[in-house]
């Protein structure tokens, strides 16, 4: 089939319905987009946009409803059939091949370059050339993805989806990995390219939907709940609308404190993965009662400084003094009995055992305590107390305490981690991105949490890319670049403007 | 001097049946699904490899169609078994390793069967001749070493040149590498993974199925319940140990036939060695290699042995 090249002047969704398992993860869902016009889709997790978008996409059937394109009824029974009525989406995880060039993963979708026993990658050049010159997108065809910085893939994304032919670009949470200025960057860049077509684009960061969109949806629960224009409404009848209740997130207003160190690193060296210095040469020091922000470009050595300080990574140089101990290179059990919490990354694969219950996830690191065992047998009602308790304090939303960890939502998840860390009474936390993928709910819920556990005292390590969430909470700010602290900046100093030149790597913040 | 020469003229055409199975393992692999039930199709494929010409002439000499028949009816049987072993992973998404070990039992114990039935007790048949190449193989050292084998071993050689310009040159190639990379990447530009995955396990099913009637026509020229004594298994390590890349799976296969070749000469030889050491040596040399060649698993399929599921949320 010829693929169709006109411009889309219309897209229609009419009453949409998509049921998973035991979820309707969209209920009669209606929604229109004109010529040039930016749609933007706000909802919290869980409230069915990405299920939406891929149903767009043609990578979910719908159960109910239609699509219509031009005002013509549209059936996607796969990808292929979106592409070729000129869809195309940017995920927000990025849908990239990492071991292979920013050439191959576009000739992987751009057919016209096939033939059976040869693929023209000359042609496949030819036209990222043309896409880059047009819209002023410059990547290198010829570097390996997983070379490439986040917002680097991300352009290579919108090459991709633009050199296949789209003619109507769907971008799901475009922006949840850039620095300040790359967000900055593609907004412009979007406006620009809305003379050429049309978007829709997956948000919850308010300041960005009043910025680039026309008109904003919000879908609660499956539901569309509001549908109007962007710039009759500002960003708290957004925001409220959206969690269907006002929404302020705390902000830390404490005096300063003034204890002694409780976390000191010094010199410290660790590798990644890959071999390579992570970590290299970070001193940092975090006091009893203060929280210091860790803000960074992820893929800078957070993960590693974290997983080090856990006992989780050995340590290549350098020392890291709790209360005045070198823990380096001790073990996970000796760093958590020496009153260490942590809240990991990967709260689904590190921070529980999935397929534990909840209250077994809430004793991980006391099984053996006489708290919870005794004579080698698990004290269960005691477990059981522990964990209705817990589940109370914590507004865990789940039917019972022996629900799998892993079948909750993930703000629960990170309810359940962080009422383990919490309730063990630690001397010290480290909060690795804590409310990453959380809807404003949950994250003011854990913010509010870990400035108490501020005001009790305990120092916290907030180590986050969301700038605001460092800015709300934080007592100093540090940047981490490249492994190394690149600028400490104090609250009352800081805005993101300063945090985003740092976390770009450039020093020398009076030369900008 | 000759003592080298019979240790790379021999190690040679014992490379070949593991370098066909495990290229046809690669293009498994590259595509996401790993095939442990190699052995299984190869037994399967010696078996019918040998049935053609041996129901053709009960043991005389038969004309060269029927050893290219038998060579054929391997290589279909096993892109269908290939196929089948896809109807349970990739359709139904059984686990990969347990059902690779029941085709492997299955492949086996069904050749082994059909043999008894149909054949009986060993047999032997006069299988496919060397064919020295004229002139190249008078050239000293280098004729004996390099021109003076079967026809297989010059096609599977040629092979791997061709494979690896088919995963790294034609489209097909692509969509095999994306599928066993980022099967979610390659089905969001279109690319329909399953059906790659399909004709993928298909292709390296058929290689299977010729390396065993290798085995059985040109090797051993005869069918045993052992003929294939672990080849499948050895096959997909040193797709492991190759790094899922043609050249340098070929290196693999060689240096462990040269290991068996040596092994064999040593003994032969009547060198004072004990031999159960000597037999050992390939085998703790693949064990040693595998061992030192964890390089960046980020260049192989990172999606290998998980099946897709479009719907699955993630």
């Amino acid at each position: 089939m010829e693929p169709n090249t006109g411009k889309i002047t219309s897209l229609r969704v009419e009453h949409i319905t998509k049921r998973f398992p035991g979820v309707l993860a969209c209920s009669d869902i209606s929604l229109s987009v004109g010529e040039g016009e930016v749609l933007a889709l706000v909802g919290e997790n869980g409230a069915g946009k990405t299920t939406l978008m891929n149903i767009l996409m043609g990578l979910y059937r719908p159960d109910e409803g239609r699509i219509l394109i031009n005002g013509e009824e549209t059936v996607f029974r796969s990808p292929g059939d979106a592409f070729a009525a000129g869809l195309g989406m940017v995920h927000q995880q990025y849908m990239l091949v990492a071991n292979m060039t920013v050439l191959e993963n576009i000739a992987l979708g751009y057919t016209r370059a096939w033939s059976p026993l040869a693929l023209d990658l000359d042609m496949v050049r030819a036209r990222i050339d043309e896409i880059s010159r047009k819209y002023g997108l410059a990547v290198d065809p010829d570097a390996y993805v997983w070379q490439l910085s986040v917002g680097e893939q991300q352009r290579v994304e919108l090459v991709k989806t633009l050199c296949l032919g789209a003619r109507f670009l769907i971008l799901d949470e475009p922006t949840s990995a850039l620095t300040p200025q790359e967000t900055d960057e593609l907004i412009l860049l979007l406006r620009k390219m809305t003379r050429e077509l049309s978007i829709i684009f997956i948000s919850h960061k308010l300041q960005e939907v009043k910025n680039l969109s026309d008109k904003v949806v919000i879908l609660r629960r499956g539901e569309v709940v509001f549908e109007g224009s962007t710039a009759d409404h500002s960003s708290d009848d957004i925001a409220a609308l959206m969690t269907g209740r006002e929404i302020h997130l705390p902000r830390n207003e404490a005096p300063e404190c003034e204890g002694k160190p409780a976390l000191d690193i010094r010199g410290l060296k660790v590798r990644s993965d890959r071999g390579f210095l992570a970590v290299d040469g970070l001193d940092l020091s975090v006091c009893a009662g203060e929280i210091v922000g860790l803000a960074g470009v992820s893929g800078n050595g957070q993960r590693e400084l974290a997983e080090a300080i856990n006992g989780l990574r050995e340590v290549e140089e350098g020392e890291i003094l709790f209360f005045g101990r070198n823990i380096a290179d001790h073990s996970p059990r000796d760093v958590i009995d020496a009153g260490m919490g942590y809240i990991p990354e990967e709260r689904n694969t590190e921070g529980i055992v999935p397929s534990f219950s909840m209250k077994e996830n809430f004793i991980l690191k006391d099984a053996g305590s006489p708290r919870f065992s005794a004579r080698s047998f698990l004290k269960l009602e005691e477990i059981d107390r522990n964990a209705d308790r817990l589940r109370t304090e914590f507004d865990i939303r789940s039917p019972d305490t022996d629900a799998a960890a892993g079948s909750l939502s993930g703000g629960n998840i990170q309810k359940v981690i962080l009422a383990r860390e919490i309730s063990r009474m630690p001397r010290f936390l480290v909060a690795v991105y804590p409310t990453r993928g959380l809807d404003m709910g949950a994250a003011e819920f854990i913010h509010r949490r870990l400035l108490e556990k501020r005001m009790e005292g305990i120092g916290i390590l907030l180590i986050s890319e969301e700038l605001e969430e460092i800015l709300d909470l934080s007592d100093r700010i540090a940047v981490i670049f490249k492994g190394r602290i690149i600028g400490t900046l104090d609250r009352r100093t800081a805005d993101s403007r300063k945090i985003g030149i740092l976390m770009a790597g450039v020093r020398n913040d009076e030369a900008v | 001097m000759d003592f080298t020469v019979n240790i790379l003229a021999l190690g040679i055409p014992f490379s070949v049946a593991l370098l066909l199975a495990s290229l046809g393992e690669m293009f498994n692999q590259r595509a996401g699904v790993f095939n442990l039930g190699c052995e299984g199709i190869m037994a399967m494929g010696a078996f019918l490899g040998m049935l053609v010409p041996y129901g053709a002439g009960h043991g005389a000499p038969v004309p060269g169609t029927f050893n290219v028949l038998g060579l054929l009816l391997a290589m279909a049987v096993g892109a269908l078994l290939g196929l089948l072993f896809g109807l349970a992973v990739v359709t139904f998404r059984a686990p990969q390793g347990i059902a690779g070990i029941g085709l492997q039992m299955f492949g086996v114990g069904t050749a082994g069967t059909l043999f008894r039935h149909f054949v009986g007790g060993t047999q032997s048949v006069p299988g496919i001749d060397r064919l020295p190449i004229p002139v190249l193989s008078d050239i000293p050292f280098i004729g004996p070493v390099l021109f003076s084998h079967n026809p297989l071993v010059y096609l599977t050689f040629l092979l791997v040149p061709a494979a690896w310009y088919i995963l790294f040159r034609t489209p097909w190639g692509l969509r095999v590498r994306a599928s066993g990379a980022n099967p979610r990447a390659a089905d969001s530009v279109g690319i329909r993974v399953n059906l790659v995955r399909f004709q993928a396990l298909a292709v390296g099913g058929a290689l299977a199925g010729l390396a065993g009637a290798y085995l059985s026509l040109c090797q051993v020229k005869m069918f045993s319940d052992e003929i294939i004594a672990g080849r499948g298994f050895i096959a997909v390590a040193l797709v492991y140990f190759g790094h899922w890349r043609p050249l340098k799976i070929t290196g693999g296969a060689l240096l462990f036939s040269f290991a068996q070749a040596l092994q064999l000469a040593i003994q032969g030889q009547g060198i004072d060695f004990p031999y159960e050491f000597a037999v050992m040596l390939p085998y703790a040399l693949v064990i040693v290699v595998l061992a030192f060649s964890r390089e960046s698993l980020l260049l192989g399929p990172t999606a290998l042995g998980k099946p897709f599921n479009r719907e699955m949320r993630t």
